[in-house]
């Protein structure tokens, strides 16, 4: 299979439309017959990495790459960036407003989320320029 | 047992998604935070909770959730309601609050 390659503009701020872009790339998994609980993992790694884009980088883009052997996601953003990322990776940590909590969002779940539910998960963060994370999931293994 | 046997034996509001009434629920999940069900939620489950916005829509199509319980008669936006019908995801609504819904559904989930 060659590559296939999708690609996704977010907005800031746009949580009406948070969802349609990982809603978009389950279809085409889908469509593509990759195996289902492949398809449930990388889902859940793609919609967290959307609303982060939304709620805390201003906006981003999200391009995925699909072969024979794996699914990779590239989420760059360029947000004020990660100035710890240990301590964003802990389970509860948030920055998130109030208004983002009361939607139910900023539980300090989202990055463990997205490491639970990946083989790999590359963090790249600049403060100031932004933050790129590359989730890769092998669905040939 | 169906979206449908728990609306009518509950006595619950359906406010959208009709066509979806008749899909499986297998169990329900019961929280507030959209990460916690994107985490731990799963397919053919009924989703008992008071987000109402269009947000919650996604993460329970995302899932392959079989719907939405909105407790202590919380009502869903109208975005949400046209996401639910696109979906055929029923959003359903009772006045009951969460622990009483949970009790409830649980109890007739025994019986089936």
């Amino acid at each position: 299979m060659e590559t296939l390659k999708l690609k996704y503009s977010l907005k800031d701020g746009d949580f009406s439309n948070a969802g349609n872009a990982s809603s978009n790339i389950k279809k085409n998994l889908k469509m593509l017959g990759i195996n289902a609980a492949v398809i449930k993992k990388m889902v859940v790694s793609i919609y967290e990495a959307e609303v982060n884009m939304i709620a805390h980088a201003n906006g981003g883009v999200i391009e995925v790459f699909i072969d024979e052997e794996k699914i990779k996601a590239i989420l760059a953003d360029v947000g004020p960036g990660i100035p710890d990322i240990d301590q964003a990776m802990k389970k509860g940590y948030t920055t998130a407003s109030e208004e983002v909590r009361q939607m139910g969002f900023g539980a300090g779940m989202g990055l463990p989320n997205i490491k639970k539910n990946s083989d790999d998960l590359k963090i790249e963060s600049v403060v100031g320029e932004g933050t790129t994370l590359t989730i890769t999931s092998y669905y040939k293994s | 047992m169906t979206i449908r046997d728990i609306v009518e034996k509950l006595d619950l509001k359906v406010y959208s998604g009709e066509k979806g009434l008749d899909k499986i629920v297998e169990t329900a999940y019961c929280s507030d935070l959209l990460s916690d069900v994107m985490g731990n939620g799963d397919e053919n489950q009924l989703w008992i909770t008071l987000q109402t916005h269009k947000n919650a829509m996604a993460v329970a199509a995302l899932k392959d959730m079989s719907g939405i319980l909105l407790v202590n008669n919380h009502q869903p936006n109208a975005d949400t309601l046209e996401a639910s019908n696109d979906e055929d995801l029923p959003v359903l609504g009772s006045d009951k609050p969460a622990f009483e819904l949970c009790g409830l559904i649980y109890q007739l989930m025994q019986k089936s």
